[in-house]
């Protein structure tokens, strides 16, 4: 038999406790199936009818729904008529982050070419320049905003978060409290703490007449809550790297800063792959919570969507649409991450 | 002038004092080989000299220059000492031409053709050029060990310090880094190494120092201590040392 593939018997029907586990996951997915499919796909509206839909509620869905509000969902409350800007800019945004996911790229003119495109995206939806109109930040909603807020968020916060696990690490004992404060502070609260806080306290510590939009105070709230985590991640991998290492770039007369530019860090950021970006997937998913402040993301665009009282029975099908929206990016950034990883690992040997 | 000179000098470990009052001349072009049973502070007493360890008493002064807690003095001595680990410490993820023109270039601030023609002749040297685009982990111990000595020798040090370099190799490897060592020392290099290989120290050292509980014990010419060890803890070394 061929050692290198194995054959049905000897993995999933492989003794008496293995053959019984696979029958009953495999009569689970099919009682599933059978239950599911009638109601997904075979008795399901496809088209924005409420009638049909309303007829075949309990026993069909209600696929119409994604056809009648998708525009809701997807872009929020942006004006219509300007619909082209938070679609150019999300495209730009995902190219960019595309381009900055390739290794060969990663050189410091690119970088920043990319970080500039995001953030020219971000001008294009709000405007005021240029001649294009001013959008009021309330309006930016839906995925492109989610699209937004978790880019920006885990980009910016990597900087930030790199600056806290050194300051961490530091022998310096005023900069290694200060962040490690600052870090524990901020792990200690749920993110809707910070973002309660960052939206409206925060405009309390500044100067009267000062009111920073809410869209910089909530980015500013995610980021600040991104980068602490991120720095946790970031630190182990510091940590990992063998002292003997450091050592050899001190004897070579190698300075605290060159030996963390060029031999730590590097490193460290190989060997956190894993748990960086599941860092990045949670905070994809963590925007949803800036409802709280009235910002209608990719979810409370939905729930918008839902508060129209037709529409509101088939609010299941809503939420499948959305799920299906948020796997397809999250398990996007999983791919990267695993093709990462096997990148790194030939190199490491 | 001695190139280094230790002078009564004393360090603690939190309060386990692991150096007692030593005190060590080294003159340029001098082969020192420290040797000692483990924990007697060898490996300490060269940490100090590159400031790897920090001292609290005496006074340690490198071709010259008064090695203190400031950062300027040893940055200073530093630049002149080179160090061998017995672990190699290899950086993994650049290849070997990088490990080697990563120092010169961002610490001399030596051009990037220049540092690989400096880099590629050290390799020659050391008989390993033609490995110069591998990672370290595709080469062997005793090929790794030899890198580490290019790496160090690029930086043009007036000092060597070896600290058991062929201790974590496997014996068939052991020669070809010795090898590599004789033919520095021919060269005139001053060198301290810290070693239990007694053939290396009576082929090439000028002095033996035994090393026993943080202390000098006895140093000698390589014939006299081998042959007449005075102290009674190095004919008991010796005898540990020499008779498998």
């Amino acid at each position: 038999m061929n050692e290198t593939s194995l054959s049905w018997r000897q993995t999933l029907f492989n003794g008496k406790v293995n053959t019984l586990i696979t029958v009953s996951l495999l009569a689970s997915l099919v009682w599933f199936a059978w239950n599911f499919l009638p109601w997904a796909v075979f008795n399901a509206v496809f088209t924005a009818d409420l009638e049909a839909c309303r007829a075949a509620r309990g026993s069909g869905a209600c696929w119409g729904l994604i056809e009648e509000k998708w525009k809701l969902i997807v872009f929020g409350r942006y004006p219509f008529e300007e619909i082209w800007r938070p679609i150019v800019a999300s495209i730009m945004m995902l190219a960019a982050c595309l381009v900055m996911s390739q290794r060969q790229w990663w050189t410091p003119l690119i970088l920043f070419s990319a970080a500039g495109v995001i953030a020219l995206s971000v001008a294009l939806m709000i405007g005021g320049f240029a001649g294009l109109s001013s959008i009021p930040t309330e309006r930016l909603g839906g995925l492109a905003l989610t699209l937004l807020l978790a880019i920006v968020g885990n980009i910016l916060s990597l900087p930030l978060a790199v600056a806290l696990a050194l300051g961490r690490t530091s022998n310096l004992p005023f900069i290694r409290v200060v962040c490690s404060g600052f870090i524990e502070l901020v792990r200690g609260v749920p993110l809707i703490t910070v973002l309660f806080m960052a939206s409206f306290m925060f405009p309390l510590f500044l100067p009267s007449g000062m009111n920073p939009d809410v869209l910089l105070r909530v980015t500013g709230g995610l980021i600040l809550f991104s980068a602490a985590y991120q720095a946790e991640v970031i630190r182990g991998g510091i940590n990992s790297v063998p002292r003997g290492q450091i050592e050899a770039a001190q004897a070579l007369g190698m300075s605290y800063w060159l030996i963390q530019t060029k031999i730590v860090l590097p490193q460290a950021f190989r060997v956190v792959v894993p748990p960086l970006v599941n860092s990045f997937i949670a905070i994809f998913k963590d925007t949803s919570l800036v409802t709280i402040v009235s910002m209608f993301e990719l979810f409370g665009s939905l729930r918008l969507a839902l508060a129209d009282p037709q529409w509101r029975p088939f609010f299941i099908e809503g939420f499948i649409f959305v799920a299906l929206i948020y796997w397809v990016f999250c398990s996007a950034m999983s791919r990267y991450s695993r093709g990462l990883e096997r990148d790194f690992a030939v190199a490491r040997r | 002038m001695p190139m280094i000179e230790f002078e009564n000098v004393s360090k603690w470990f939190g309060s386990f004092q692991v150096l007692t009052d030593v005190s060590l001349s080294v003159a340029q072009g001098e082969k020192i080989v420290v040797c000692g049973p483990s924990g007697s502070g060898k490996s300490t007493l060269i940490r100090c000299v590159n400031a790897l360890e920090p001292y609290q008493k005496g006074r340690i002064t490198v071709n010259g220059v008064h090695l203190t807690e400031d950062l300027k003095t040893i940055h200073q001595v530093r630049a002149q000492v080179g160090m061998v680990f017995q672990s190699f410490n290899l950086f993994p993820h650049l290849t070997i031409l990088d490990n080697l023109t990563l120092a010169p270039m961002h610490v001399r601030k030596v051009a990037k053709a220049d540092a690989e023609e400096r880099a590629m002749t050290q390799l020659h040297r050391v008989r390993i050029a033609e490995q110069a685009q591998k990672y370290p982990g595709q080469l062997s111990g005793g090929q790794q060990q030899r890198v580490a000595i290019a790496r160090a020798l690029c930086m043009e040090p007036q000092v060597l310090l070896f600290d058991e370099p062929t201790s974590a190799l496997d014996p068939e490897m052991v020669k070809e880094v010795l090898d590599v060592m004789v033919s520095l020392a021919q060269q005139g290099t001053t060198m301290i190494c810290v070693t239990h290989e007694m053939g290396f120290a009576r082929e090439v050292a000028d002095r033996v120092v035994f090393m026993d509980a943080g202390q000098i014990v006895e140093q000698n010419t390589p014939q006299e201590f081998f042959e007449r060890p005075q102290h009674p803890r190095a004919v008991d070394f010796l005898s540990k040392i020499l008779s498998h």
